[in-house]
């Protein structure tokens, strides 16, 4: 959460927003990388590539 | 009283560095614990290290400060990809998953690295960052001997800039001007240090090495400085460059530069690590040399412009390149000119600590009348009873002179005898340069000396200079200086009386065949060019190698030698005296002094680390 609030002080203080969607899926791909080990994950992975 | 650690970390030459009361009590590369050059690891060791010098608790630290800021970086590194989009691809799919897993986590990482090294508590603990050349500015204007001055930093890249012009006055920096990211001089040296076949990031100062054995009156040489100032870089009256992307790769790929586009342009195929090397090779980098002081000179005189100061401060990797510092001091375009040692970014964790006393804490800051690097003489020291105890425990044998200076008329009347000295005293040197306390030395006057502890003992490149350490009240009798140079961060020629008259054909010999001709009195440390980068020794600041220097003197006449750093080729400075023991053993050199005590390589019993320990270090 703290990252995610940082993260928000730093798009609100250098006004360049139109990063936020590429952060946002980076992350999620980021997150679905770390999580792509677990058998729960990996379906999903695979349904989206 | 504020209590501050600054830290540099996750790319290269990670350190600590800790300010008292804006004093610096400790500062050290995490590279001189971990045994691996240039490293990139979280500094936990200098940390703790910081933190038992300063006898602290994390907790009672007023704050932790990181050298850079990590979502600034980020935010360079997306728009850049997105720019040259769809160009850089590969690079991009190789650098997100490190900077999504590991480098936007970064205020993370520093809290778990804290956690290792102690218990404390998160809701205290200030942790701050600041801008990557605000760091550098710091480092060089804080701890300089100026109330105001102008600042110049110039280096590859931190977040955005790659320079920025500032001035900085009493407690406060104010920085002026910047230039941007792709447009970087010192990324301009660096694609030149990869094509010319050394290593990005270290192997700048041996492109610098290599430059005067270019000839400066060959067409080819003048032909090189067209080509690259028409094609690869528009140099702006400012000093401020625009670098032709077309002709590089760095950006978004994964080499330097584009090497077709070189191979057309300058007729050479990029050079591989062990080719040899041909006069072509030496004319161009005489040429990215000439570039290099005349954009430095620029920016500098946009400083002074913009300031209008009689000082300037200088920090950034580029500030190491000590031949165009040599010409900034030479331009008089500044009265004074001070330049942190630790320009890399090593030196960003003492820089952020010093920004965060004197700019957040608004504390008072510590002007010193010669400057506030205590000599450099930051990191770890030994005891007495601590080399004793390593003696017992390895077998070593040496002899412990109570009388400091009967061991340093001996020490002099070997180095004249012509025998190598590894040097260690005291506390070791923060930054790349060791200025005498861990030095390996020799003698200056002898002719082979140069090659001897090149092949024999460095174990590196025949083609590289040795620089000199003098007595600083004797430095102008042998060398054109305009200021004492404590830090070896400048060049200077050697004065025409100890020349030797060099041949007419001297430009067109080759690299032996120059290194070999006699050109000095001191042939060992004149480079070709008869410049030398030179160490004026202070009896105020390092009495113990003033005294050793002062027997050399009394012996030759000439208070003069060789100091160069103790390791090897690719191995970090030698830091604790096992370090120095192990270096001793497995090169050639002759005597190893720590403190007091001296050993005799023929006293030693039998070593057969040999092997083994040179495979522990990647050469640079």
């Amino acid at each position: 959460m703290e990252f995610l609030r940082d993260l928000w002080l730093f798009m609100k203080e250098r006004k360049k927003y139109w990063l936020i969607p590429i952060i946002v899926i980076l992350l999620i791909i980021g997150v679905l990388v770390v999580f792509g080990g677990s058998s729960a994950m990996a379906p999903f992975i695979y349904s989206i590539f | 009283m504020a209590k501050v650690i600054g830290i540099s970390a996750f790319y290269h030459d990670s350190a600590a560095a800790l300010i008292i009361d804006g004093e610096i009590i400790v500062a050290v590369q995490e590279e001189r614990f971990t045994r691996v050059k240039h490293t990139e690891v979280f500094p936990l060791a200098s940390i703790a290290f910081c933190l038992k010098e300063g006898n602290l608790t994390i907790d009672e630290l007023d704050a932790v400060v990181f050298y850079d800021k990590p979502f600034l970086k980020f935010e360079r590194i997306l728009e850049t990809y997105y720019t040259f989009s769809p160009k850089g691809l590969v690079s991009f799919l190789k650098a997100m998953p490190v900077w999504i897993n590991q480098k936007i986590f970064i205020k993370k990482k520093i809290i778990d690295g804290l956690k290792e090294i102690g218990e404390f508590d998160r809701k205290k603990l200030k942790l701050l960052f600041s801008e990557h050349h605000l760091s550098h500015a710091s480092s060089a204007f804080f701890t300089s001997p100026f109330k105001e001055a102008a600042i110049l930093t110039i280096d590859g890249v931190g977040e955005w800039a790659t320079a920025s012009i500032g001035v900085g006055n009493k407690n406060a920096i104010s920085l002026k001007k910047e230039l941007h990211f792709p447009h970087s001089l010192g990324l301009l040296y660096s694609a030149f240090t990869y094509y010319l076949g050394f290593k990005v990031n270290s192997g700048e100062y041996k492109l610098m090495g290599l430059a005067p054995y270019g000839n400066p009156e060959d067409e080819q040489t003048l032909a090189f400085i067209t080509k690259i100032k028409a094609t690869l870089v528009d140099i702006k009256s400012d000093g401020s460059v625009w670098l032709n992307q077309s002709y590089f790769n760095y950006a978004t790929g994964l080499r330097m530069i584009k090497h077709k586009k070189w191979l057309d342009l300058f007729g050479l195929p990029p050079r591989k690590e062990k080719e040899a090397i041909h006069a072509a090779h030496c004319n161009l980098a005489l040429a990215i040399q000439k570039v290099t002081e005349e954009v430095v000179l620029k920016m500098a005189a946009e400083a002074k412009r913009i300031t209008g100061s009689e000082n300037i401060c200088l920090a950034g990797g580029v500030a190491l390149n000590c031949v165009a510092n040599g010409k900034l001091v030479e331009s008089q375009l500044f009265k004074h000119v001070f330049i942190q040692p630790a320009s890399g970014d090593a030196g960003g964790a003492l820089g952020a600590a010093l920004a965060i006393h004197s700019m957040y804490f608004e504390e008072e800051r510590i002007i010193s009348e010669y400057d506030a690097m205590k000599g450099t003489y930051l990191g770890p020291s030994y005891t007495d009873l601590e080399v004793a105890q390593m003696n017992t425990a390895i077998g070593a044998i040496a002899v412990e002179y109570s009388l400091e200076n009967e061991m340093q008329k001996m020490i002099s009347e070997a180095l004249v005898k012509g025998k190598v000295i590894g040097w260690f005293q005291g506390s070791m040197e923060f930054g790349p340069r060791a200025l005498g306390n861990r030095s390996i030395l020799a003698n200056a006057m002898s002719a082979e000396m140069q090659q001897k502890v090149n092949m024999k003992v460095k174990k590196r490149e025949g083609f590289r200079p040795f620089a000199p350490a003098v007595m600083e009240e004797d430095a102008g009798q042998y060398f054109d200086l305009k200021e004492k140079s404590p830090y070896m961060l400048v060049t200077s020629q050697l004065k025409e009386a100890y020349r030797i008259s060099i041949p007419k054909n001297y430009h067109n010999l080759s690299i032996k065949e120059k290194l070999a001709n006699p050109r000095s009195l001191f042939q060992s440390i004149t480079h070709v060019d008869f410049s030398a980068r030179v160490q004026t020794v202070s009896r105020k600041t390092n009495p113990k190698f003033w005294n050793l220097l002062n027997e050399v003197k009394k012996i030759t006449g000439h208070g003069v030698l060789i100091n160069t750093s103790f390791n090897v080729r690719g191995e970090p400075i030698v830091c604790s005296p096992l370090d120095a023991y192990k270096c001793f053993m497995n090169t050639e050199l002759d005597l190893l002094v720590i403190n007091n005590f001296v050993y005799k390589k023929t006293d030693q019993p039998d070593w057969d680390d040999n092997k083994k320990w040179q495979l522990d270090f990647q050469k640079d």
